[in-house]
């Protein structure tokens, strides 16, 4: 039974080959990691409660979402906190949270 | 490398055919099975069982261990102890994750962990064999370290409030039980403790109901920390709302309590106080405080930042409030619900065979009500540095609000529920 368990050394070898990949191609839950760090205020999958002051981003368009998130940083919309967290993501991480969304039933 | 059989074998040994489903009509190696116990269903522990759930399409079986039968929120509890809302506007049933999520939860206490063998055992008398183990047990409080405090009934009369729940109630009825003309003390521990703003919230709101109800009385915020430990200005700003009920005493850190007087003796002061809140050192909770894993301070549980496991401890993740934390990193329920998430992801790879994502990224966005009404923030971006193998703070990001206002007090109330619901629903 011993041999079926995770040794460090295994573990190293598959983390060395994750990371091998993770560097060729594409993680394919990188959108969907990044997006869930705006659920805590957005909701899951950016669906809101019934009645949040905060806006839901479900199904939003992804250019006008980008947009916004544009505008946030650039100062040209208004904001109480999203042209500070926007700022904290790169436009390529904000790209992949817009279209993650925006593919969000 | 792994292959179907080992999988198998270890689903099997896990110990339920509750684990096959997540092997069947998938590619080898790519979608995880296994089971997954998570100890403490708060901000971390709650979100973590339901993402494991909902990005495994319910292919890993989880188990969360909680001693409490429904949730109740630090967050907004402040507002509770001001009277401006209920317990029962902060505490939530467990259902969601039951019915919607197919997480088996469990009320009961996790008592010991054996690495070796994976199994935790319970104080029913059950023991769970676990893939992998997450811990999110919060804080609990070095009373040792506050000579008079140590007994039972110091601890009664004394309290902290600083874990939702009975206590948060039992400081609402001594503050209504107290006289006009009355002190209010609350003392605040060295930074690091859990919820960075809370203290000066409480300060605040405690205040902003005295104010109303009994104007005689008196607020005294006993800090140990030199300074207001955060959103610094606009505290100070609120502060002076306060003039002539509030006083904030930086510097005073509390080394004795006498309960029965209600008297606590600072460095270079003694206050006798009618309601003396003590929120005491605290430290990760028992369970990650005495597994053996590789604490920092002797206090706080040393991390990959990339999988939140345990440096020491192979197949145990530590969470939220308990982990020592990353630079400028709150420890927050916000925070801990971000936590929860990378953790996730990392053990859903991990039970794949395939290595954690490379590039972690965590957000804080912290909510404190100054009045019943007026609200500010302060909120900050963390990104995985690969030199530094830590998170870090992203310059020019996060930040404080330009002053207390009205809609932020509506988003805070939003924020409240949709990260309840992002956790439990």
């Amino acid at each position: 039974m011993k041999l079926l368990r995770w040794t460090p050394l295994a573990l190293a070898l598959l983390a060395g080959a994750g990371t091998a990949s993770a560097q060729d191609k594409p993680d394919p839950n990188l959108a969907r990691n990044l997006a869930a760090t705006c659920a805590g205020c957005h909701g899951t999958g950016g669906r809101t409660v019934p009645g949040s002051a905060v806006e839901p981003l479900a199904g939003a368009d992804s250019a006008v979402l980008m947009q916004k998130l544009r505008d946030f940083r650039s100062g040209a919309r208004p904001a109480t906190i999203m042209h500070q967290i926007s700022k904290g993501y790169t436009e390529a991480q904000l790209e992949l949270i817009a279209a993650y969304f925006a593919a969000r039933k | 490398m792994t292959n179907r059989r080992d999988f198998l074998k270890r689903s099997l040994m896990a110990g339920g055919a509750a684990t096959l489903p997540g092997l069947s009509g998938c590619a080898l190696g790519t979608r995880p099975g296994g089971h997954v116990v998570v100890v403490g269903g708060g901000f971390g522990g709650a979100t973590v069982a339901k993402y494991l759930r909902m990005w495994s399409d319910r292919g890993v079986a989880v188990t969360l261990v909680e001693r409490n039968p429904r949730f109740i929120s630090c967050p907004i509890s402040n507002l509770v102890i001001s009277g401006d809302k209920t317990l029962a506007d902060i505490t939530l049933g467990y259902d969601g994750l039951r019915n919607t999520w197919g997480v088996t939860v469990l009320q009961d206490e996790a008592l010991a962990i054996d690495p070796a063998g994976r199994t935790l055992r319970l104080a029913s008398g059950g023991t769970l064999r676990y893939d992998r183990l997450v811990l999110s047990p919060g804080v609990d409080f070095q009373f040792d370290q506050v000579p008079g405090l140590e007994s039972e009934a110091a601890q009664r009369a004394i309290l902290h409030a600083w874990k939702a729940g009975a206590q948060t109630v039992a400081l609402r009825k001594q503050l209504e039980d107290m006289r006009d003309g009355g002190v209010y003390a609350l003392t605040i521990p060295k930074a690091p403790y859990r919820c960075p703003p809370g203290p000066y919230e409480r300060a605040c709101l405690v205040a902003d109901y005295l104010k109303k109800t009994k104007p005689k009385s008196k607020v005294l915020v006993l800090d140990a920390n030199d300074e207001i430990v955060s959103k610094k200005a606009l505290f100070t700003k609120a502060f002076e709302q306060y003039k002539g009920i509030l006083e904030y005493r930086p510097g005073s850190e509390l080394r004795e309590v006498d309960a029965g007087s209600r008297t606590a003796r600072l460095d270079f002061d003694t206050v006798r106080a009618d309601v003396l809140n003590v929120v005491p050192p605290h430290r990760a909770g028992d369970i990650a405080a005495r597994a053996g894993l590789k604490l920092i301070n002797d206090r706080w549980v040393d991390i990959d930042w990339l999988s939140f496991e345990s440096v020491s401890t192979p197949g145990v993740h530590v969470i939220g409030d308990a982990i020592f934390p990353a630079p400028t990193m709150p420890k927050s329920g916000h925070m801990a619900n971000q936590h929860a998430k990378v953790a996730a992801a990392a053990i859903l790879n991990l039970l794949a065979g395939q290595a954690p994502a490379p590039n972690p990224v965590v957000m804080n966005t912290c909510y404190s009500f100054v009045d019943s009404k007026n609200v500010i923030h302060v909120a900050s971006v963390h990104q995985y540095d690969a030199e530094k193998k830590v998170v870090m703070p992203v310059p020019g990001a996060g930040g404080v609000s330009a002053a207390a206002n009205e809609l932020e007090g509506a988003y805070a109330l939003s924020w409240a529920k949709n990260i309840w619901a992002d956790m439990l629903t």
